[in-house]
């Protein structure tokens, strides 16, 4: 055990280790064989894995650091563990809660019987800046609109397992879950060899057989539209494109004629039928949204509304993906399944709702307050940490619009061994499991492991230092 | 295939290529520094050969081997040098991925990050420009024995042989910039320690023995203009070039695609007449300097048919 010899168990959850310092079962034989690592293998098998990141350029570009300072996605080698019998709980609940946001999706921008029952008030639905009016009425083929769901799951101190939040637009971060294992398997083979751990290879499979079921075509050519090199997942999406053997195109190769679209190629025009799409829905096409946007194509959504091309996810599916609209999904599931929710929700207050806005306002050091439609760790106040003119700053904006606010307890989420300066610590980490949804849903075993590398720290977002792990979901 | 892709990989190949022979040429000018008596051996001609004295003397005082091999290795403000060129042709790659294999992004990236980390500095020169000019080589036997030789492939190798053809050209016109200390020394071992060098560069000198044993200029000209199976003579080049345009000819069925082509073909016509002999009473400066215009006008050629998508929107 020397490599764990300082590692302190005694406060919050820990995934590897029982408060009493007892190694989990599902655990052992991973730590059994890390506490045995000499120092210098430890760090050597640390700088292997970075180094192949680098040289491999699984890179991310940040947001408003000019053009394209591209960045590693830093990288932890102790994966995440999770028991099998965990993950089919895991597993039923993801499926069970994708199945009803997409009835909701489907139902608000058709019949709204669930507005009309006043299970969701209409205003909260329809005032959100993520309901889209231009897609009511508008029914994607097969009625699937959430193909591609990145569903963001964190296990508080008590143990249990909350849904943080359900990213229903153009989730990322699928493509570190595959190379993370790639460059985990040359690292330490022998523990693949006598661990059982579920394969994740199968994902870009799956997410092709995904997107050709969405089309009316039998032998469909499928894309993926990418906003460009720049673009911060520009990785992803170009790997995705590998991966699935299909063109990676960027608004300014496709064009519309006739309701239909096509990509210029040097043997001249060739239509599309799928676009995996992976820019938001204002940005799609110019003609109907953002007039100024030079990522999409003029045309698309009037190709798309003929049936003529299917857009994976469907526009509007954004509606579901809200933070307010969160904290309605376990009423979803009762209305339109008829069930339970398996997964639990974080208490959330709506600054909508006058007596949580007044108890959120009185609390803010306390709770974290989110606004509605931001992601990437943005437009958020973590209250405890928080300096009083950033609590005075947000109490304004809530004031200024109550809609687009949220607040919710500040969970403890678990911790898993991470390697800092050549010794293990324990540091917070969350999970995203990747959910495909065409003829059924399939989620690809753990999903990507988050790190918050900072002592202490509660944010995982790349954007804000965080990193990654290898997620292994024991096969039996 | 995209556009824009066949774009991005032959340009991808054509900067790789270039990035090269730049290599090639620093590394020989390098080693003519040290071999030849003090102080005598010219910067001048690297710059000349590229037309690049203008640029030069806009950031540097001084044309000494210093400022020299960091204007053509490291310079961004200089959009020929070798960091310029691998950043081009990687920018390039990055936007290919997808169709490229993963094995040529990690070559070209790792030279990349290479020049990167190397932060301006040279320790030993000679394994500084031959790790370039090896991982450059390693990458085109990379594609060549990973990416199936389709389009993808073919406009790879378009890119790179016109590149190689037209740098080859620009080598070879370096000796018209070098100047011989007097006429006398035409001929002398001075003279030929530099066709010696020029050959050294493009790994040619053991290929030129084994067919004319020693150094004769109309020769050398012959050999890296016409020979018909030396892989960097121009011949060779423009001929295996032109075997690429066909097949992508045959593939996309482009109706303008003969454009570039039959500006290919003259090239090949013109030089199966010549010889050395011929070359050099034309005026070896003067004959290599149509080339490259010519060289410029197959890839403008290529440009409009294939990669300018106005062309194919006006004939649909």
């Amino acid at each position: 055990m020397t490599n764990f010899f300082n590692y302190d168990t005694s406060e919050k959850y820990d995934e590897y280790f029982q408060a009493n310092g007892e190694v989990r079962d599902y655990a052992k034989d991973l730590v059994s064989n890390i506490a045995c690592l000499s120092k210098k293998d430890l760090s050597e098998k640390q700088k292997a894995a970075e180094l192949a990141f680098f040289n491999m350029g699984i890179t991310f570009t940040v947001n408003g650091e000019g053009s394209g300072v591209e960045r590693i996605f830093p990288f932890d080698m102790l994966p995440r563990i999770i028991a099998n019998n965990e993950w089919q709980m895991m597993q039923k609940g993801l499926k069970q809660r994708i199945h009803a946001l997409n009835l909701f999706i489907d139902d608000i921008y058709s019949d709204q019987k669930i507005l009309k029952d006043k299970v969701i008030p209409r205003e909260i639905v329809e005032g959100g800046a993520s309901f889209i009016k231009q897609c009511v009425g508008l029914l994607p083929p097969k009625r699937i609109w959430a193909h591609v769901t990145g569903t963001d799951l964190v296990r508080a101190a008590d143990g249990e397992l909350y849904v943080l939040e359900d990213n229903l637009r153009c989730p990322s971060g699928v493509s570190y879950v595959l190379e993370n294992r790639l460059v985990m398997k040359r690292i330490f083979p022998k523990l693949f060899e006598t661990m059982a751990i579920s394969h994740v290879d199968d994902y870009p499979s799956k997410l092709f057989e995904t997107l050709a079921w969405t089309s009316k075509i039998e032998d469909p050519t499928i894309v993926v539209l990418t906003p460009g090199v720049y673009n911060s997942a520009y990785f992803e999406h170009s790997f995705l494109a590998q991966q699935m053997g299909v063109p990676l195109v960027e608004g300014r190769d496709l064009l519309v004629e006739d309701d239909f679209v096509y990509m210029k190629t040097v043997h001249g025009l060739e239509k599309v039928d799928v676009i995996y799409r992976r820019i938001d829905d204002l940005f799609l096409d110019p003609l109907v949204f953002r007039a100024d946007s030079m990522l999409g194509v003029p045309g698309l959504m009037k190709a798309y509304v003929k049936g003529n091309v299917s857009l994976a996810n469907a526009p509007g599916t954004g509606v579901a993906d809200d933070k307010v609209i969160y904290k309605f999904v376990p009423e979803m599931i009762k209305y339109y399944l008829g069930e339970e929710s398996i997964l639990s929700n974080v208490p959330t207050y709506l600054c909508c709702d006058e007596k949580d806005k007044n108890y959120v306002l009185d609390n803010l050091e306390n709770l974290v307050v989110k606004a509605a439609n931001e992601a990437g760790g943005y437009g958020m106040l973590m209250g405890p940490s928080s300096t009083k003119s950033q609590r005075k700053e947000f109490a304004e904006l809530i004031k200024a619009n109550p809609r687009n606010y949220l607040a919710q307890p500040v969970l403890s989420l678990s911790r898993v061994p991470t390697i800092i300066n050549n010794q293990i610590e324990g540091r917070h980490v969350d999970l995203r499991p990747y959910i495909l949804y065409g003829e059924d849903i399939y989620i690809v075993p753990g999903g990507l492991t988050r790190v918050a590398l900072k002592k202490g720290s509660l944010i995982v977002n790349s954007s804000q230092g965080g990193g990654s792990k290898d997620t292994w979901v024991r096969a039996v | 295939m995209l556009s824009r892709v066949a774009e991005n990989i032959f340009w991808m190949q054509k900067y790789r290529e270039r990035a090269e022979n730049m290599a090639r040429l620093i590394d020989v000018s390098f080693n003519l520094n040290i071999e030849i008596p003090n102080g005598q051996h010219q910067w001048l001609p690297l710059l000349q050969v590229f037309g690049a004295q203008e640029s030069f003397s806009k950031y540097y005082k001084v044309i000494d081997m210093n400022s020299v091999l960091h204007f053509l290795t490291f310079d961004t403000r200089n959009p020929i040098s070798i960091f310029s060129c691998l950043s081009m042709s990687r920018e390039n790659a990055r936007s290919v991925r997808e169709i490229i294999t993963s094995d040529m992004w990690h070559e070209l990236n790792i030279l990349y990050i290479f020049l990167q980390q190397s932060n301006n500095r040279i320790d030993n020169h000679h394994a500084f420009y031959t790790r370039i000019k090896r991982q450059c080589q390693l990458f085109t036997g990379i594609s060549d024995t990973t990416l199936s030789h389709g389009l993808a492939w073919h406009f790879g190798r378009v890119g790179y042989l016109l590149e190689r053809a037209d740098m080859t050209s620009r080598l070879l016109d370096i000796k018209y910039f070098t100047l011989l200390p007097s006429p006398d020394f035409i001929g002398s071992p001075f003279d030929n320690i530099q066709w010696n060098a020029l050959l050294n560069s493009m790994s040619a000198l053991e290929m030129y023995r084994q067919k004319w044993h020693f150094i004769k200029p109309a020769n050398v000209v012959e050999f890296l203009v016409l020979d018909k199976e030396f892989p960097r003579s121009i011949f060779s080049c423009i001929v295996r070039a032109k075997e690429s345009l066909q097949a992508i000819m045959n593939t996309t069925r482009n109706a303008n695609a003969n454009k570039p082509f039959e500006i290919i073909m003259a090239i090949i016509e013109k030089l199966d007449g010549m010889n050395g002999e011929s070359i050099v009473n034309y005026g070896l400066h003067e004959f290599l300097d149509e080339l490259q215009k010519e060289f410029i006008a197959v890839n403008d050629g290529i440009s409009e048919v294939y990669f300018s998508f106005k062309e194919l929107v006006n004939q649909a």
